[in-house]
């Protein structure tokens, strides 16, 4: 029971990174690397911000912000200096790791006997693992909500046009090179966040807890679309919050199979990949229909 | 007054050691709702022309003026809020992943600055279907599907209403019929003829099909090595015919 309440909960959380990489990875059209350094980031900042007797609210807010500047650096080295998105990602990402350690001050800090957002009073008196559930509904509610308001400006439709046909926004004068920017601003804020937010339920931020975090990112998004299949946009920003959790369960699964978790980080690429090609191999085996079937029943 | 000059415009562009003008020394004066049709070989600069015109290749000499104003130095973006352009490939002008009516609805604020305001589609519904019923050719019924499930011929016409539905001062058109079927191909051309002349838009228009070249406008000329070795006004143009044309080609 309790299991399951943690894996909806973390579920939650980790959708948030799903959610920044469906900006980039299926609006924009391609993987942003910079996640892995802003997921650590997002955790650093938060974690130090509340160490140094700032609030959890304010210090989840500061991983938020945190976490744009990254985007805002990718995207600066991608559409000023040229560079490749995936390299301009990496480059990021590697020296994001200098300097999360530098704001940490070590490679690992706890949050042992400090307050954090899982804590607060109305939180108290719910049964184990209910606070990250109802925070991470909240947070993902209130994104969610906001994305999709986003997404149907005329700000947004511009987005969406940038990633979709960038020759065409071009001639409606609207400039790729910004909406690029935007897009990994807001997908990387939301990365951050979730940093802030894993740091603050797990107790402790880590310099390394940004690996394979993109692989997470894009379980979530893919998983979403394998299992409920053609959606409008907006349905498909909760495809990827569901697709998150239902993740969660299978690492749950696998887990109980008697997998050690040193293993999980081959597991979650191997689950990727095989979500992944199932759209491939769904033509033959039309395993979409019985994978389907499987979450009616158990769902 | 939208009238387009281009004042001595020569193109240069670097090919591997060497530099190549694609464009060499074009004075031309396109005076407001003249509709050109552009004729010449492949190579010849026709699109070194429009590149020039919108910006997307840099001129090395020489001025281009639209509407009074010099278009130099201003970036293609810049520039879309004048001019409007519609391409070749019917897949380059539109979204293929959101709706007949997103797109419309986007290319109304073709060169505005986009807002945080809701983009306000079930209102402006009724108009874009009265729009889009123009083509007629289901454009109309297909509103709410994704551009990439239209026809090619549908596509472009979705193109052509994109590119005029907010008057621009200088309309392009880029082979525009050329990926299409004969029959197709016409019914486009007959949609561009009745917009550019129900708007009284200033256009000029690439094309290979010789006929349509002597059939709509009123104005021809013909490139060659990156210059302009004929022009025919309406009188001169209605006097034309096929082999005149196709003396330029041999």
């Amino acid at each position: 029971m309790s299991l399951g309440v943690s894996a909806i909960g973390q579920g939650l959380l980790y959708g948030l990174i799903g959610l920044g990489l469906f900006l980039t990875f299926r609006v924009l059209d391609f993987p942003d690397m910079t996640v892995e350094g802003t997921f650590p980031f997002g955790a650093a900042v938060a974690v130090s911000a509340i160490t140094h007797g700032i609030s959890p609210i304010v210090a989840t807010l500061l991983a938020t912000g945190a976490g744009m500047l990254a985007g805002l650096a990718t995207g600066l080295l991608t559409t000023k200096g040229r560079i490749p998105v995936l390299l301009a990602g990496i480059l990021v990402m590697t020296g994001l790791f200098s300097i999360n350690l530098r704001i940490m001050g070590r490679a690992n800090l706890s949050l042992l006997h400090q307050a954090n957002l899982f804590q607060e009073s109305f939180l108290k008196d719910l049964p184990p693992y209910f606070n990250s559930v109802v925070i991470g509904l909240v947070v993902a509610v209130v994104v969610v909500g906001l994305l999709i308001l986003f997404l149907n400006t005329q700000l947004g439709q511009g987005f969406i046009a940038a990633g979709d046909n960038p020759n065409m926004a071009r001639s409606l004068g609207i400039d790729p090179d910004h909406q690029m920017v935007l897009g990994l601003m807001v997908g990387n804020g939301l990365v951050g966040l979730a940093g802030g937010l894993l740091a603050q339920n797990n107790g402790y931020a880590d310099v390394n807890m940004g690996i394979g975090v993109i692989v997470i990112g894009l379980a979530a998004i893919i998983i979403g679309e394998v299992v409920f299949g053609e959606l409008t946009l907006s349905q498909r920003l909760v495809a990827v919050i569901l697709g998150s959790i239902l993740y969660r369960f299978v690492l749950l699964v696998v887990l109980a199979l008697g997998f050690n978790a040193d293993d999980l980080k081959l597991i979650s690429a191997v689950v990727l990949a095989i979500a992944i090609m199932v759209p491939q191999i769904d033509h033959q085996l039309r395993l979409r229909r019985v994978l389907q079937k499987g979450v009616q029943v158990h769902g | 007054m939208a009238e387009l000059i281009l004042d001595h415009v020569t193109v240069n562009v670097p090919v591997a050691t060497e530099v190549k003008t694609l464009l060499q020394n074009v004075t031309l004066t396109v005076k407001n709702g003249d509709f050109v049709t552009v004729l010449g070989h492949n190579g010849a600069g026709k699109s070194t022309l429009f590149n020039a015109i919108t910006g997307d290749l840099p001129v090395s000499g020489g001025t281009v003026t639209l509407a009074g104003k010099k278009l130099n130095g201003q970036r293609p973006e810049q520039r879309a809020r004048h001019i409007a352009r519609v391409f070749q490939d019917p897949k380059m002008g539109t979204a293929p992943r959101m709706t007949v009516a997103e797109n419309l609805l986007l290319a109304s604020h073709r060169g505005q600055r986009l807002s945080l305001r809701s983009r306000g589609l079930n209102a402006q519904k009724d108009r874009l279907k009265e729009l889009a019923a123009k083509t007629g050719n289901g454009l109309a019924e297909a509103l709410d599907k994704p551009t990439e499930q239209l026809s090619g011929g549908q596509r472009q016409a979705l193109s052509l209403l994109m590119a005029t539905m907010r008057e621009p001062d200088l309309l392009l058109l880029d082979e525009h019929t050329a990926a299409l079927d004969p029959h197709t191909s016409q019914s486009i051309m007959m949609l561009t003829n009745e917009i550019v002349s129900n708007q009284d838009l200033t256009c000029l228009m690439i094309t290979h099909q010789v006929e349509d070249a002597l059939r709509y406008g009123t104005r021809l000329i013909v490139l060659d090595a990156g210059q302009v070795v004929a022009d025919f006004d309406r009188k001169r143009k209605a006097a034309l015919t096929r082999d005149d044309v196709l003396a330029f080609f041999s």
